[in-house]
């Protein structure tokens, strides 16, 4: 098979799906809309497969080739072109079959909704983004895949247009996020304007001119190109993959459906900026600086996001500051060098985030689209599949040895524990406390919802019962692999050498940076590593946490309450969640609305409207007022001004 | 006492100067506008004469044929406009033609 | 020495006369006082040995625009009264304006390219030089164009103070010649044939 062709194939055939169910919706109904675009997100899941099968089993060599150029303008080629190797395939399974298992859920959770259709034109097109994106061999299909699930985000999260709530919360995530692109942007161009190409491999190869220079940002103060250009980079993948202080999009953006929650700000998009530093792993292993940085971001955001969590009673409040929390675990794992573990646990974190939040869809649709979870408890003798589904997220989630979440957390636990750059200490043990709070939220949670007293109303209890199977049966589907797939892929992603089986690495790690191989060097099959978590401080922790979250919420609530009075001063920094959204509102917001207003008002009122428009108006109507003067109409008074110039002429011409 | 070039210019200059200090002070009266206004024609006549006598060239006297002409001409259309001016506003006064004031 | 005399005779009798003209209420007065400035202009350019001009002036200005001047002034009824309104009050800047531009021009005329020693004075014209001779004999030869050119003016001139001065007056009976010659019998005559009455019935 022409595997060029399936390359092409697989963000097209989601594409496709997209154009079918977003322009032909109505012509075609809902049932041709599900199917158009399931089967095109389909085809890209079975492609995908192919080519990791290729890849991984065959040993396929890198393929690295320009599809379509779009422009060359001053010797810079602008080209669509794709770069498949491991990482890129991993990212690929990832995606497509995350989005497949949404899509399907899509057609149970969205099933009365009047926009259906354009539901699914909308996931469908993020597919087609996401591909473009992980698949890109370039700066500017990554940027353009980079806006393009930035938009579509935006255009989901205000799916419900005529929620207010909604409505502020697309902005905000779209705000936000232009923060984080511009850096984006400025570091591509650092990148372009040092070493004159945009093509991934050809930077990767004359990195090395960066890492000498120095530029000027501020006169005065040398700054390392390589370093800016990482920390850029990593601005945009802040906002992206929203770490600290660029996190508060997220929370907000669960006013967009469920679905979208799992897909988009859990499992795939908020995660491409993991996926980009990793891909950078040449450039942001020449900068220390950028490392530390992103390490101390990574972890400062791992463990108060996890904190806020604890506080919240929106069911999708909290699973979303759980996200954030294994996000900054992510970027700890990056700032480590250990590229590999953060995309393992992207990937293991992929699968039990999107069923966490699936299985949370799966509760609201039972509670009639109640979220709040005071309202809930008990559920677990109405819906026994979301429950066990929902416990076996929970476990990952939290590292419980022999999930999926265990191998990838206990992977960046001892990276973070091994790296010796600045920082690295703060981060151990941030990451470390992070365990106890990540297990007491995640309990705290399911304790809530599926156990103890029940405490809906009267009406929603009688018609709870558990959902149509195909909800539960994309539930299923994510549980399989949120077991099992940290146990069968740990050895060969993480010291396999998955990463650097090509021809060419897809993650470069220098040899100063050891963390990962000293990981390595004490790992003896996956069943040692188990064992070996049963012995380690984090499952200590972990138990604490869930043996807490059983005690204050279930055996004695009221020292929750007393807790809360006790410590309010702590509580109402949680609850508002240390004030960030106050400080933005009042200086950012508040801000450049007195930019606004003094620009308003002295630049436009007074300077343009004022001066320039009126003035010149009102300038030529004074010196008009006075030029009639001497237009007086009478013959005598020309006569005057006639004589008058002849003699200041002759004058002129006889003193002169 | 021999009358030289600059005699001539200076009477024409006085003369000059008188028709313009008519224009200005006879500035209500059409009728006398127009006579200053021959009274400088015949001012610059007389430079032109003065000066071809001098020089000894006719082209000068040529000129103030067709200055003679052109006045003529002017002179007529100006009574004649002045005829009309009358018959319409009963009044030669630059006061009452001021319709053109803005 | 007889020059001289006449030139500052003729030149105090036109610089007063030019004088009275423009100060004097009575417009008759000015346009006869006018017709003794050129008069008097016209002995001067005598004395220039211009004959021919000094000739036209008397009869094209005396005889015909001056009479046209009277004629016009004495046609209309003007009031003298408001024409004279504010004339003390404007005199004195008359008189500044005009002693402004003799000053200048003093300054220009007096200088010495003008003066005799420059200008040296022609010595006179035999008897039998004819200035007119001389004059229609550049006249016609190089300035033909623009002696054609001014009599198209004069042309324009009358075509333009005849039209101007024209008006129809509806109530004014004439005959059309070519209407008179284009007549028929049947405009003239109507013929009507009617039933004979009377006797024969």
């Amino acid at each position: 098979m022409n595997m060029e062709s399936v390359y092409l194939a697989i963000p097209l055939a989601s594409l496709f799906g997209a154009i079918v169910a977003g322009f032909f919706g109505k012509q075609i109904g809902r049932v041709g809309s599900h199917l158009v675009a399931i089967s095109g997100v389909g085809i890209s899941t079975l492609l995908s497969l192919i080519v990791l099968k290729d890849v991984v089993i065959d040993g396929a060599a890198i393929y690295n080739q320009s599809v379509y150029t779009w422009m060359i303008s001053d010797g810079i080629r602008f080209e669509i072109g794709f770069l498949i190797d491991s990482l890129t395939a991993l990212m690929m399974v990832v995606v497509s079959s995350v989005s497949l298992m949404v899509h399907i859920y899509t057609i149970g959770y969205m099933e009365d909704d009047d926009g259906y259709q354009r539901f699914f034109s909308y996931i469908a097109l993020f597919t087609f983004s996401m591909l473009m994106l992980v698949m890109s061999n370039n700066f500017l299909q990554l940027f353009f895949g980079w806006e393009a699930v930035g938009l579509i985000s935006y255009l989901l999260i205000g799916f419900w247009f005529k929620r207010e709530t909604a409505i502020y919360a697309n902005l905000k995530a779209f705000l936000v996020n232009r923060v984080g692109d511009f850096g984006f942007l400025l570091g591509i161009a650092v990148i372009l304007g040092y070493t004159g190409s945009l093509d991934y491999y050809e930077v990767f190869d004359r990195a090395d001119a960066m890492v000498t220079a120095t530029i000027q940002v501020i006169p005065g103060l040398d700054w390392s190109v390589i370093s800016l250009a990482c920390i850029l980079l990593f601005v945009g993948a802040m906002g992206k993959s929203a770490q600290v202080p660029l996190h508060v999009w997220l929370p907000d953006s669960m006013e967009g459906p469920t679905p979208i929650s799992a897909l988009i700000h859990a499992a795939t998009m908020v995660t491409a900026g993991i996926f980009m530093v990793a891909r950078m792993s040449p450039l942001f292993e020449l900068s220390e600086t950028a490392l530390s940085v992103v390490l101390v971001i990574g972890a400062t955001t791992a463990f108060f996001m996890g904190l806020i969590g604890i506080v919240q009673n929106d069911i999708k409040r909290v699973i979303a500051y759980s996200t954030l929390s294994q996000l900054g675990y992510m970027t700890v794992a990056l700032g480590a060098s250990a590229y590999s573990a953060a995309i393992f646990h992207l990937m293991t974190h992929a699968f039990f985030k999107a069923l966490l939040f699936l299985a949370a869809g799966s509760v609201i649709i039972a509670m009639h689209h109640e979220q709040d979870i005071r309202k809930m408890g008990g559920l677990k003798k109405y819906m026994p599949i979301t429950y066990w589904v929902f416990l076996i997220g929970s476990l990952s989630l939290i590292g419980f040895p022999g999930f999926a979440g265990f191998f990838s957390k206990d992977a960046i636990i001892e990276a973070t524990h091994n790296a010796d750059i600045p920082g690295a200490g703060y981060a151990y043990i941030m990451v470390l406390v992070g365990v106890f709070i990540t297990a007491f939220y995640s309990f705290r949670l399911f304790f809530l919802v599926f156990h103890g007293e029940e405490r809906m109303d009267a009406h929603t209890r009688e018609h709870l019962h558990e959902t149509r199977p195909v909800v539960t049966v994309p539930l299923i589907l994510l549980a399989i692999p949120s077991v099992i797939i940290g146990w069968i892929t740990i050895e060969s992603v993480l010291f396999g050498g998955y990463f650097t089986s090509g021809a060419r690495d897809a993650i470069t790690i220098l040899e100063s940076h050891g963390a990962m191989a000293a990981v390595a060097e004490t790992f003896h099959g996956p069943a040692r590593f188990v064992a070996h978590g049963f012995s380690g401080l984090p499952l200590y922790l972990a138990t604490a946490g869930v043996f807490s979250a059983w005690y204050i919420y279930l055996k004695n609530p009221s020292i929750a309450e007393t807790a809360k009075q006790k410590f309010s001063f702590l509580y109402r920094l949680l609850d508002q969640k240390y004030y960030f959204d106050r400080f933005n509102e009042i200086f950012f917001a508040g801000g450049s609305r007195g930019i606004g207003q003094v620009l308003w008002r002295l630049g436009d009122a007074l300077l343009i409207d004022g001066l320039l428009v009126n003035g010149s108006a009102k300038l030529v109507g004074w010196f008009s007022g006075i030029v009639r003067q001497v237009q007086t109409g009478y013959l005598n008074h020309y006569a005057f001004t006639m004589i008058l110039g002849l003699i200041l002429l002759l004058g002129w011409a006889v003193l002169g | 006492m021999t009358i030289g070039l600059s005699h001539y210019l200076i009477l024409a200059a006085i003369m000059f100067s008188i028709s313009i200090a008519g224009i200005v002070i006879n500035r209500k009266n059409v009728i006398i506008l127009l006579m200053s206004i021959e009274l400088m024609l015949l001012a610059v006549n007389l430079n032109f004469i003065a000066f071809s006598h001098y020089l000894d060239d006719l082209a000068g006297q040529v000129f103030v044929f067709f200055i003679l002409t052109v006045a003529a001409a002017e002179a007529a259309i100006g009574l004649a406009i002045l005829v009309v001016l009358f018959r319409n506003k009963r009044s030669i006064n630059i006061d009452d033609i001021s319709e053109l004031r803005g | 020495m007889i020059e001289a005399i006449v030139f500052y005779f003729f030149a105090v009798l036109s610089v007063t006369t030019a004088t009275v003209v423009v100060t004097v209420r009575n417009p008759i007065l000015a346009a006869l006082f006018l017709v003794l400035t050129f008069f008097a202009s016209a002995a001067i350019w005598m004395t220039l040995e211009a004959e021919f001009l000094a000739i036209t002036l008397v009869l094209v200005y005396v005889g015909a625009v001056m009479v046209l001047f009277l004629f016009v002034v004495m046609m209309l009824d003007i009031n003298i009264a408001r024409m004279r309104e504010g004339f003390s009050r404007v005199l004195p800047l008359g008189i500044v304006v005009a002693v402004i531009m003799l000053a200048l021009m003093w300054s220009v005329v007096t200088s010495d390219i003008f003066s005799l020693e420059v200008m040296v004075k022609p010595a006179p014209r035999a008897a039998d030089y004819s200035n007119t001779k001389a004059l229609g004999g550049v006249l016609y030869t190089d300035y033909v164009f623009a002696f054609e050119v001014a009599a198209v003016i004069l042309l324009v001139a009358i075509i333009a103070a005849i039209s101007l001065t024209m008006r129809k007056r509806p109530q004014t009976r004439y005959q059309n010649p070519s209407d008179q010659m284009k007549v028929q019998k049947a405009d003239r005559l109507r013929i009507v044939k009617m039933p004979s009455s009377g006797e024969e019935s």
